[in-house]
């Protein structure tokens, strides 16, 4: 050791090993993460032993990355952070307090202890020597670099952020760095053999961490106060402002999917697809992969513990009922979570049921609340601030993927209103309404998630499309033609939610052929594409998962093709795309009229060119399905009889023109 | 696509929608791609079927009347003039010292005050500058999910109207509406960077 023998490479040793270290420590911490996840996957009758394993392979992971020389603190970081959503999903409840509670007493444990060490080092002057000049310039350094970092830190980002880091921000972020327990614990276990001034350095190193603390710490708060920073607001939300806000995130969500806007949600979405096809499968038990309600989650806690406070300040129980509240809404999922329920389990004797509560006190702003947590409950979230659950490979009842179905619905039910009562066609023309169909033509078949999962994938570009919308052109135009043609079940076929409609369009005359060079923008992995061409795999999903409400709208004519549409819809396992040739033998009544004929031909056409075998399906589909789509698409071959039928030319050349679009989509 | 074109002059009437809007060259030159590709049959206008066809909107709750929004009134045609306009609203808002801008040219689309009254013309839906409460329902009953019930909503509603509602004439108009709204910080909450 020495400068003597310092070389060249030494310098890139240095710099190599900061990356070795750090990246390795964290692969070290991942591969444990994985291993820890992995094991609590399978101690359902064990429950026993889940915090034990917990803390175990923590502390292997740290053991690990020591005995390899790599950084143990990150090691065991990032076991934490991988494992976190994966273990708190498998462990029981029980374990899941127990761990948390314990990591908290040992944390704050060997925090007081390593404060005392660090106090007593400081009185025993053997342990230390003193240098003014490494301290002062020390304490001089730490805050000027400091404040050098962050600057430049917040003027790159300042770049992409909507609302830029100000001044002041970066003065309190600046000013709060304070340094603590872990400077000290590595600078104690340097080697004096190696480092002969280590007690320097030890010296230095609690006098900086004692000014941080103490000085630092303890001014930081009047120095906020006195910048006057924007402290996070307390006041609780009136009504209006927490609707009005949910408002805006749909309002705002909503423009930015016209703007087609993807910004940074891109990348997480990407991860978190990843995240849900494979690390989800193999991590978390299975039941647990199911049972993931936010919604109801968050409801469930507000109620339950508003119902204990309000106990607990001695509301009288089975008192006069003077509220105007309604009864709690009726919660569809399994848990029986009725706030008289809840209580009855934890052993009170309480009888909460919200329509006895007590107007004593102040009964509006009981009332408020509970208006709060029905609203909280109740509404929509917008997509911002959900976090993605859609699931590709479970029939989950996922909050989101429920909240999508329902909106969805709604919409749809809305739009078939309204161009019910309005016998409006716009812009097309009576002589051709089916032709102009074509236009919706998928850009890229990403529409069937979209349609379900409300986020655009990131990949395929703005040119998003849900094929929903097409068959509700089809379902208007069909509307204004009812009168003339026979083809009102066509039309509840088209009303598919996904894929369907690039095989339901016929070619449009006008435009269609601009429409056609649209290249898809090839999807990263051949998995993706599957799923999001619908018309590569030749699967369809004949799953009935049918909501009865959804059967109760729509007019008889087209239930069958609404029951159809909305069983795609809610089997989101599957890729859509396979319901692209089922729906389109709905209507295998051979009708004279051309308009069965047209959407018919695409499923027919393609299916040769792509040569899908049931084994396409995606994971967590039967295979029975795919043997009942079989005899479905042997039924479309009768049809492809009737095509010469067709006395409209341009429907045959449009056809063709889709399955040129089709091809030339094919990835 | 390899007839798009990057240039300004494709764009009718650039310099009024600049004036108008706001907007710098390269967000209007980004916008007219984004309207020119949701336009498939290329009539050069937008009809609602173009919009609808934005997979995302549809399990947007506000989907349609956002949709319906940026129709002018009765009209079934969107022409790009129409479509920056409204995205206008959703501008972020730059912090310019009051002083310079000309008292006499029109407050920017992209002001608090236009913010909100779009939100508000949102509710608005007959247009008469009120907020009834049938129509504050209807507004929930978009926003909230099927296990709601209707009794449920309608007193939501009535709280709603009530708490904003200082006149008493049972509806909330655009002051009562700001002044609800009046802590809340909406120039962040309607904005999109992208269209800075």
């Amino acid at each position: 050791m020495g400068s003597a023998n310092v070389q060249a490479t030494d310098y890139l040793k240095g710099v190599a090993s900061l990356f070795v270290v750090s990246l390795g420590g964290a692969a070290v911490g991942l591969v444990f993460a994985f291993l820890l996840a992995l094991t609590t996957r399978f101690t359902k009758r064990v429950r026993i032993i889940e915090p034990l394993l917990v803390f175990l392979i923590a502390y292997a992971a740290y053991l690990t990355a020591e005995m390899a020389s790599l950084s143990a603190i990150l090691a065991v970081t990032m076991c934490g952070l991988g494992c976190k959503k994966y273990v708190e999903a498998n462990i029981s409840h029980k374990s899941r307090t127990a761990v948390k509670y314990t990591m908290k007493t040992l944390a704050s444990c060997a925090e007081t202890v390593i404060f005392m060490l660090l106090g007593i080092s400081a009185v025993d002057s053997s342990k230390w020597a003193w240098d003014s000049g490494l301290v002062l310039g020390t304490l001089f350094f730490i805050l000027f670099f400091r404040a050098i970092g962050v600057v430049l830190q917040t003027w790159m980002l300042n770049q992409f952020r909507l609302v830029p880091l100000d001044k002041i921000d970066q003065v309190v972020m600046s000013y709060g760095g304070l340094r603590g327990a872990v400077a000290f614990a590595l600078v104690i276990l340097l080697d004096r053999t190696k480092v002969p001034a280590k007690d320097y350095f030890v010296a230095t190193t609690i006098v900086v961490v004692f000014f941080t603390v103490i000085v630092q710490g303890l001014t930081i708060k009047p120095l906020v106060k006195w910048l006057k920073v924007k402290r996070s607001e307390h006041h609780k939300p009136t009504l209006n402002q927490e609707l009005h806000e949910h408002t805006f995130d749909h309002i705002l969500a909503a423009v930015e999917d016209v703007v087609g806007h993807h910004g940074y949600h891109y990348w997480r979405d990407r991860w978190e697809q990843f995240d849900k096809k494979y690390l989800s499968q193999l991590l978390m038990r299975r039941s647990a992969y199911r049972i993931r309600d936010q919604i109801w989650d968050v409801y469930y806690r507000l109620n339950i513990r508003d119902a204990i406070s309000f106990v607990d300040q001695g509301g009288h129980i089975l008192s006069s009922a003077g509220l105007t509240l309604p009864s709690m809404p009726s919660r569809n999922s399994a848990a029986e979570t009725s706030v008289t329920n809840l209580l009855r389990e934890s052993g009170s004797g309480a009888c909460l049921d919200l329509q006895v509560i007590d107007t004593v006190r102040s009964g509006r702003d009981r009332e408020d609340a509970v208006m709060h947590h029905l609203l909280c409950g109740g509404l929509y979230k917008p997509r911002r601030r959900y976090k993605a659950s859609c699931s590709r490979h479970f029939i989950s009842e996922d909050a989101q993927e429920r909240q999508d179905k329902e909106v969805f619905q709604q919409n749809m039910k809305r739009r078939l209103e309204s161009f019910k009562s309005t016998k409006h066609n716009i812009c097309f023309t009576k002589s051709k309404p089916r032709l102009r169909k074509t236009g919706r033509k998928k850009k890229d078949g990403v529409a069937n998630t979209e349609a379900t999962n409300g986020k655009p994938p990131r990949d395929l570009g703005f040119q998003d499309t849900a094929a929903v919308i097409l068959t509700m052109e089809s379902e208007e135009e069909e509307e204004s033609d009812s009168s003339e043609t026979e083809k009102e079940d066509d039309e509840g076929i088209i009303f598919v939610a996904r894929a369907t409609s690039e095989v339901l369009q016929e070619g449009k005359v006008s435009g269609s052929l601009e429409v056609c060079p649209s290249p898809r923008i090839i999807p990263p992995s051949p998995t993706c594409a599957e799923k999001e061409l619908p018309w590569k795999s030749g699967q369809g999903d004949l799953a009935v998962y049918v909501s009865s409400e959804t059967t109760k709208i729509v007019p008889v004519d087209m239930q069958t093709g609404w029951n159809q549409s909305m069983s795609s819809l809610e089997s989101l396992a599957s890729p859509p795309c396979t319901q692209a040739p089922t729906l389109t033998c709905l209507p295998l009544h051979p009708l004279g009229a051309e308009e069965p004929q047209a959407p018919l031909h695409l499923p027919s056409d393609p299916r040769p060119s792509f040569a899908f075998p049931p084994s396409l399906a995606k994971a967590g589909r039967s295979h029975s399905e795919s043997s009942a789509d079989i005899p479905q698409q042997q039924e479309l071959q009768p049809l492809m009889g009737h095509k010469d039928h067709t006395h409209l030319s341009p429907r045959t050349a449009n056809s063709h023109w889709c399955i040129q679009f089709n091809r030339s989509g094919r990835l | 696509m390899g007839s798009r074109s990057s240039h300004a002059a494709v764009i009718p009437d650039v310099d009024t929608i600049r004036r108008e809007t706001g907007f710098s060259q390269a967000s209007l030159l980004r916008l007219h791609h984004r309207f020119r590709a949701l336009d498939r049959d290329k009539k050069g206008y937008l009809s609602r079927m173009d919009l609808q066809q934005i997979g995302a909107l549809a399990v947007n709750p506000l989907g349609d009347c956002i949709i319906d929004s940026f129709f002018p009134s009765r009209s079934q045609r969107l022409d790009f003039s129409g479509f920056v306009r409204v995205l206008a609203h959703f501008r972020p808002v730059e912090e310019e010292s009051p002083g310079i801008r000309d008292p006499k040219q029109p407050e920017p689309l992209n002001s608090r005050m236009n913010k909100l009254r779009f939100a508000f013309q949102l509710y608005d839906l007959d247009g008469d500058g009120l907020i009834s409460r049938q129509e504050m329902l209807q507004v929930l009953r978009l926003m909230v999910g099927v296990q709601v019930t209707e009794e449920q909503l309608e007193s939501i509603a009535d709280r709603t109207v009530q708490e904003a509602d200082e006149d008493g004439d049972g509806a909330v108009s655009f002051l009562e509406f700001t002044k609800s709204l009046e802590k809340m910080n909406i120039e962040q909450k309607m904005s999109i960077r992208i269209l800075k």
